[in-house]
C-alpha cells in the first residue's frame, strides 16, 4: 500500500498540489492512523494533511477520484467471464489470457508492462499513442499478431475461428490499453504541459496573445500581483520594532518619584506609499491595453491606495469601475468609456494633474503605461515636469522597444527625461521584473 | 507504523472516531460536515494545528469554541492584528515589579554587604544571592504561554492569522511544530499537554508555506441545503420546519447570484432569528424586502437583489 500512496502523491504533484517530503510523511502517518478500509475517511484525512488552499482541495478531490477509480482488476470480478476457449499448446501468454478471458491477469500484465515502458513518466498528451503501442508490444502483441497470421495461413475452419476470436479480443485490448494510458496521462501529464504554457506566456509579447490564452494570462497576472503585494507589505512592516525612548520614559516616571514604572518605546511611523497609475488605452496600444488594464485591475485588488486613470484623448478616473466591477466587465467598461480614440498625451496629462495634482506629494509614485505616441499633438512637456517635481518617482512602462522611442510621432524620448525610470515592457516576464525592481527601489520608505 | 498513543485531552471518548466527533460537536451545537470532523480527528491524533479557511461567517471561530466545549478544555484566544508581536502574544516582563525588586535588593544588599572586608568578598556575596531578575515570577504570561502551561491541555484559537505580520507568522513556527517556545533569558518552555490549536484565516494575504506546511488545512465551504437547514435548526430552535427550509432555499438561491458579499451561515442564522422576532410564518416579498439588510451587507447588493425577490422566492417554493 505504501507504493500506491507514493504514486498517488506523485499524481498529486502533477495536479499542482505541492507535496513536500515532510508532507508525504504526514500523509503516511495519516493513512496509518485511519487505515485503508474507509474510502471517504481516507480521502478526507489525506485531504486535510495535503491540500493547503481551497483550489488545492478541488484539485485533490479530482485527483483522488481519478487515481482511485476502480481499477480494471476490480471490474473484472464483477463481470461474468466470456466464453472460455483453451489456447492451443505453445501459444504466447497473451493469447492464453485473451482466450481464457482472464481479465485480472491481463490487468496485472498491463500494469507491469506500463511500469516497464514508463507510462507513469508521460509528460505530453501527444505521447499517448506511442506509449500505448509500446506497452502493448511489451505485453507480447507482436507474438500475438504472428500467431493470428499463422492461424489464418493454416486455413482450417477451426484455426479460422480461433484467429477471428483472437482478432476480436485484440481490438478490445487496444481500447483497454488506450484507456489505461489516457488515465496515466490525466494523472501525470497535466502539470508539465501547464508549466510549459505558463513559461511560454510569460515570454510572449503582450500584443500577440491569443484570446484563448487570456484566462491563463489573467491567472498569471493575478498571481504576480499577489506576490508583489506580499512583498510590498513586508517592506511596510520592517521598521516596526521600537527602541527605548529614554526621554519619554523619564518624563512619565516623574509621577512615580523618578522610578520608571512605565516604559515607553520609540516607534517609527511609516507612511504607506501611494500609487497613481495613468494607463493609455488608445488605438495605438489597443492590443496591449487589455493587459495593462488587467494588470491595473490586479494591482488595485492588492494595493490599498491606488488611484487609477485611463486615457486616450482625455484622462478619466476609473477607480469606481475597478472597485465595483468584475475583471472582464471592468476592462470592457473602461474601454467603452475612454478606449479606441486617438491619443492626446498633452490633454490627458492636463486632466490627470487637474484631478490628481493636489494629491501628488513626496510619497506618491506615478506609474504611466503607454507608448508615448501623441499624434503630433502638443506633448506639453511642462506638465510632465510638474508631475515629476511633485511625485516621489515617475515610472513609465512602454510596450515599444527603445529603438522606436522618438521615431515618428513618439515623444517618448522627451517624456523619458522627466521619468525616474522609463523602460520597455512588452512581456509579462518583463512587467514582473520591472515592477519588482520598482517596488524595491522607489517605494521603500 | 504504529500510531502514537493518544495522550491527555486526546484520550477523550468523543475523539474515538469521526462519527463520535460529529455526534459530539452536534451535542454542543455545531453541525459539522465529515471533512470538518475528520480534520479535528486528525488534529488530535497527529497533534498538529489546524488552519481553518473560509469566507467570513462560515463558522471558523465557532468550530474552535465548540471543540473546546466538547473536550471540556479551557479556550485561550489570541486575536491577531497588524503589529501584534511576541510581547503581546507570548510573554512580557513585569517591569514595575522588576524595578521594585531592584529597590528592595539595593536596601537588602546594603545591609548584607556592610560587613565585607574588601570588594572581592562583596562581589562573591553578591553572586551568591542568585539572579532573580529574569525568572518566572517576573514573567507576565500572554495567551500563547498560557496555552502551553495549561496542565490539562487547552484549545488555542489564533484568530485571523492573516491579519498579523509575516514576522509574527515566523515566530509562531516553533510553537506550532514543537509546542514549545524559547525565552532567551530562561530557556525553552515546553507544553505539558500539547494544546489543540486552531488558526483561522480570511485570506487577506497569502500565508507562508512554512506555516501552511506545519498545519492541517481545512477549508470550510458554504454549506448545501441539507446541512444549512440542520445548522439553522440547532441554532434557532424555535423555528418551524417549513419556514426553515423556505428561508434556507432562499439564501441558497441568493448565493448563486453575482453579489459582492454572499450571505454566509451567520447571516442565515441572524435572518432566521429576525424572522422569528417578526412572527413570520412564511416568506413573502414584502417581508424579505424589509429584512434584506440582515442578509446583505452592501448597499449595491441590496439594490441588485430587490427587484428579483419575488422571482427568487418562487424558485424556492
Amino acid at each position: 500500500m505504501q507504493h500506491t500512496l507514493e504514486s498517488f502523491l506523485r499524481a498529486l504533484r502533477a495536479h499542482e498540489v505541492r507535496v513536500s517530503p515532510a508532507e508525504a510523511i504526514d500523509a503516511h502517518r495519516a493513512a496509518a492512523e485511519v487505515g485503508y478500509g474507509d474510502r471517504t475517511l481516507l480521502k478526507d484525512a489525506l485531504c486535510v494533511t495535503l491540500a493547503k488552499t481551497a483550489e488545492e482541495v478541488d484539485r485533490f478531490d479530482n485527483c483522488f477520484d481519478t487515481f482511485f477509480a476502480r481499477s480494471p482488476s476490480e471490474r473484472a470480478r464483477d463481470r461474468s467471464p466470456p466464453g472460455k476457449v483453451d489456447a492451443p499448446p505453445g501459444s504466447p501468454d497473451l493469447a492464453g489470457q485473451l482466450l481464457a478471458g482472464d481479465e485480472a491477469a491481463l490487468a496485472q500484465a498491463m500494469e507491469a508492462s506500463a511500469a516497464r515502458v514508463g507510462a507513469g513518466e508521460i509528460r505530453l498528451t501527444s505521447q499517448r499513442n506511442l506509449l500505448t503501442r509500446r506497452m502493448l508490444d511489451d505485453m507480447g502483441l507482436r507474438e500475438l499478431e504472428a500467431m493470428i497470421q499463422a492461424l489464418r495461413a493454416a486455413g482450417g475452419p477451426r484455426d479460422e475461428a480461433l484467429a477471428e476470436r483472437l482478432a476480436e479480443r485484440r481490438a478490445a485490448l487496444f481500447v483497454q490499453g488506450a484507456a489505461f494510458v489516457e488515465r496515466q496521462s490525466r494523472l501525470y501529464a497535466s502539470e508539465s504541459g501547464r508549466r510549459m504554457r505558463d513559461a511560454l506566456l510569460a515570454k510572449q509579447s503582450l500584443t500577440a496573445v491569443e484570446p484563448e490564452d487570456f484566462r491563463a494570462m489573467e491567472a498569471l497576472v493575478r498571481r504576480m500581483a499577489k506576490r508583489l503585494a506580499t512583498r510590498y507589505a513586508r517592506k511596510r512592516h520592517q521598521a516596526h520594532k521600537g527602541k527605548l525612548d529614554v526621554r519619554k520614559t523619564i518624563r512619565r516616571s516623574m509621577g512615580h518619584g523618578g522610578i520608571p514604572f512605565e516604559v515607553v518605546w520609540k516607534t517609527e511611523t511609516l507612511h504607506k506609499p501611494k500609487i497613481a497609475v495613468l494607463c493609455d488605452v488608445s488605438r495605438s496600444v489597443a492590443s496591449a491595453a487589455q493587459f495593462l488594464l488587467l494588470f491595473l485591475y490586479s494591482l488595485n485588488e492588492v494595493v490599498e491606495r491606488l488611484d487609477a486613470y485611463a486615457f486616450s484623448d482625455r484622462a478619466v478616473n476609473v477607480n469606481d469601475l475597478l472597485n465595483d466591477e468584475k475583471v472582464d466587465d471592468a476592462i470592457t467598461l473602461v474601454m467603452a468609456r475612454v478606449g479606441f480614440r486617438p491619443t492626446d498625451y498633452g490633454r490627458s496629462l492636463d486632466d490627470f494633474l487637474d484631478a490628481q495634482g493636489s494629491k501628488l506629494d513626496r510619497r506618491t509614485t506615478v506609474i504611466i503605461l503607454g507608448d508615448g505616441r501623441s499624434n503630433y499633438a502638443d506633448p506639453r512637456l511642462g506638465l510632465m515636469r510638474a508631475i515629476n517635481d511633485r511625485a516621489r518617482s515617475v515610472i513609465w512602462l512602454n510596450p515599444e522597444p527603445e529603438t522606436y522611442w522618438g521615431q515618428g510621432d513618439s515623444k517618448m524620448d522627451a517624456y523619458g527625461r522627466f521619468c525616474t525610470v522609463a523602460k520597455t515592457c512588452n512581456t509579462l516576464g518583463q512587467l514582473e521584473r520591472i515592477i519588482e525592481h520598482v517596488l524595491r527601489t522607489y517605494m521603500s520608505r | 507504523m504504529t500510531a502514537p498513543l493518544p495522550a491527555g485531552s486526546h484520550g477523550h471518548p468523543a475523539l474515538a472516531s469521526v462519527d463520535t466527533i460529529i455526534a459530539g460537536l452536534a451535542s454542543v451545537g455545531y453541525i459539522a460536515s465529515r471533512r470538518i470532523a475528520t480534520a479535528l480527528f486528525m488534529a488530535t491524533h497527529l497533534q498538529k494545528p489546524v488552519l481553518v479557511e473560509g469566507v467570513a461567517g462560515v463558522g471558523k471561530t465557532e468550530l474552535a469554541l465548540c471543540a473546546a466545549a466538547l473536550l471540556g478544555l479551557p479556550l485561550i484566544r489570541l486575536q491577531c492584528y497588524e503589529g501584534l508581536d511576541e510581547s503581546k502574544a507570548l510573554y512580557e516582563w513585569k517591569y514595575g515589579k522588576q524595578l521594585l525588586y531592584t529597590q528592595i535588593l539595593k536596601d537588602h544588599m546594603g545591609a548584607s554587604l556592610t560587613g565585607a572586608p574588601d570588594m572581592a568578598t562583596a562581589m562573591e556575596r553578591l553572586h551568591g544571592t542568585g539572579d532573580m531578575f529574569f525568572s518566572e515570577p517576573f514573567l507576565e504570561p500572554r495567551p500563547l504561554l498560557n496555552a502551553l502551561r495549561e496542565p490539562g491541555g487547552a484549545v488555542l484559537l489564533i484568530d485571523e492569522i492573516d491579519k498579523s505580520d509575516e514576522a509574527f507568522e515566523a515566530f509562531l513556527l516553533e510553537m506550532l511544530s514543537a509546542f514549545q517556545v524559547s525565552i532567551p533569558e530562561i530557556g525553552v518552555i515546553k507544553a505539558t499537554t500539547p494544546p489543540v490549536v486552531f488558526l483561522t484565516s480570511n485570506n487577506v494575504r497569502d500565508l507562508g508555506d512554512a506555516l501552511k506546511r506545519r498545519c492541517l488545512h481545512l477549508h470550510i465551504p458554504l454549506p448545501d441545503q441539507g446541512l444549512e437547514e440542520k445548522i439553522v435548526a440547532v441554532r434557532v430552535p424555535g423555528i418551524e420546519a417549513s419556514l426553515r427550509s423556505e428561508l434556507v432555499r432562499f439564501v441558497q438561491s441568493l448565493r448563486t447570484l453575482d453579489l459582492r458579499k454572499l450571505p454566509s451561515i451567520s447571516e442565515t442564522v441572524d435572518w432566521a432569528r429576525a424572522l422569528i422576532l417578526l412572527h413570520a410564518g412564511a416568506l413573502d416579498a414584502e417581508l424579505v424586502r424589509e429584512t434584506l439588510n440582515v442578509l446583505l451587507k452592501f448597499e449595491a447588493d441590496v439594490v441588485a437583489v430587490e427587484p428579483r425577490i419575488a422571482e427568487l422566492i418562487s424558485v424556492g417554493a
